[in-house]
């Protein structure tokens, strides 16, 4: 499975900003941008270059411990889908 | 005011020159001197107060905004506020030069717009040999690793061509390709039997960039919406009046949408003059088709209201002569027989050449 391995990074085409209207993230590139809850953005400031998706799941684990690994690693893989689904993603391995 | 009404785009005409003369322009030729442009300064103040207004998305467009000699200070000013800015162009004229120094100074996307893929008929078209550079500016945006968007304004000439548009998107590395249509208001609207596609055109294109998105998911989006001659429902305008985007034009005129001053009698105001939050909040321009008051039948009851808004003000206006009825694009509107006949008129012109009248005296270049 190519996930395992792959150290996600986001693309140089966003850019990340916070907002102090809503106090939320957003993650912004060409036109448009996502606004992004919590969770989200602490996924997506692991996505640097670094960071498997085992390694972001189980620091996230720490950080959030009412969440279960199980559902730590949904989001991250929901998260990620959505960005790579908008080609806001770089793999790096 | 709540974020209901919360600006996230400021588009920025910078200035209505134009080295080019193309046909479905939307720019207003009699004003294209520069006298009247608003200088850097009064911009970056614009960009502080945009940004203050929770705008995070700025374009840079025209006319041509690289005949602005002062877009270098526009882009470090643009910067500064932190703003994802993207730069609207013919991609005439320009240097690799440049369009890095841009970069440095942070500017972050580049959309370059094309009016067809056949180097003839785009130089025809454009009024002048302009293809062989777009694509030549193509190549440095991507190289300097600038996101890159590939616009065409889709019409019934070059419909047919999709297939070589998303081919050339491909080839140049594009991150997102406009499949956009033309609007039929002011000039293109005089010449709308010209223009529009038949519905079958409409299906086959349509078809073709569902296809090549699906194909190119994560690496290209494509971006296909059919025109509102052929939806039944309208499209929700600029997401709704003073509701999501401010325009400001050359003169320094805040606006709704680019086209909102063709409206008689509604006042807009110069960032000269006024605050933008003041004019953004408080001008009668911008409030009159907010809220739901002033929607007529059959909006006023629809449950579409919320999501498109009554439609597009500017085309109520245009064919219907009340920019507070429904926009005629909807089928439900008293006055969609407008959009009916010219469809049909449409559909029994397919495969007869159509002459484009060349506009005389468009667009002026200082250099
Ligand atoms: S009736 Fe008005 S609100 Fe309803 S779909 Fe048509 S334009 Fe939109």
């Amino acid at each position: 499975m190519i996930f395992v391995t792959i150290r996600p990074r986001l693309s140089p085409k966003v850019r990340l900003r916070f907002d102090r209207r809503t106090g939320h993230y957003l993650l912004l590139y060409p036109e448009t941008g996502l606004e992004l809850n919590g969770t989200a953005t602490a996924i997506a400031r692991l996505c640097t270059g670094e960071w498997t998706i085992d390694e972001m799941v189980d620091h996230l684990t720490r950080s959030y411990v009412d969440a279960s690994p199980g559902e730590i690693r949904r989001a991250v893989r929901e998260f990620l889908g959505v960005l790579a689904d908008r080609g806001l993603l770089q793999g790096v391995t | 005011m709540n974020n209901e009404y919360r600006p996230y785009t400021l588009i920025a005409e910078l200035t209505y020159r134009c080295p080019l003369h193309c046909l479905y322009c939307s720019n207003p030729s009699d004003l294209a001197e520069h006298g009247n442009e608003i200088d850097a300064d009064t911009w970056i103040q614009v960009f502080r107060e945009a940004e203050e207004l929770g705008v995070v998305q700025l374009n840079l467009t025209g006319g041509e905004p690289l005949l602005r000699d002062d877009l270098e200070l526009l882009i470090e000013g643009a910067r500064k506020f932190d703003l994802y800015t993207n730069l609207i162009t013919s991609g005439i004229p320009l240097t690799s030069e440049r369009l890095s120094r841009l970069r440095a100074l942070g500017l972050d996307s580049v959309q370059i717009s094309i009016q067809s893929t056949r180097r003839s008929v785009s130089d025809r078209l454009a009024g002048m040999p302009s293809f062989s550079r777009k694509l030549d500016v193509m190549r440095w945006a991507t190289s300097l690793g600038l996101p890159l968007t590939l616009n065409i304004v889709l019409h019934r000439e070059n419909i047919s061509e999709i297939e070589e548009v998303i081919a050339l998107a491909e080839r140049v590395s594009a991150d997102r390709l406009e499949l956009a249509n033309t609007q039929y208001l002011g000039w293109a609207l005089k010449n709308r039997d010209a223009l529009l596609p038949a519905r079958q055109q409409i299906e086959q294109a349509r078809t073709v960039a569902a296809e090549a998105n699906a194909r190119l998911r994560g690496q290209m989006e494509v971006l296909f919406v059919t025109p509102d001659y052929y939806t039944d429902r309208p499209k929700s305008c600029m997401e709704g009046w003073g509701r999501r985007f401010i325009v400001v034009n050359p003169e320094g005129l805040a606006l709704p949408c680019h086209l909102a001053h063709t409206i008689p009698g509604l006042q807009f105001e110069h960032v000269t003059q006024r605050r933008l939050s003041d004019i953004w909040r408080h001008s009668t321009g911008f409030n009159k088709f907010r809220g739901e008051a002033w929607l007529s039948d059959p909006c006023r009851t629809c449950e579409r209201r919320a999501l498109d808004f009554g439609g597009c003000r500017c085309q109520a206006f245009h064919l219907m002569g009340d920019a507070g009825m429904p926009d005629p694009a909807c089928s439900l509107a008293p006055g969609h027989h407008v959009i009916e006949s010219a469809r049909t008129h449409a559909g029994r012109t397919v495969g007869i050449p159509v002459l484009f009248e060349h506009r005389a005296g468009r667009g002026h270049s200082s250099r």
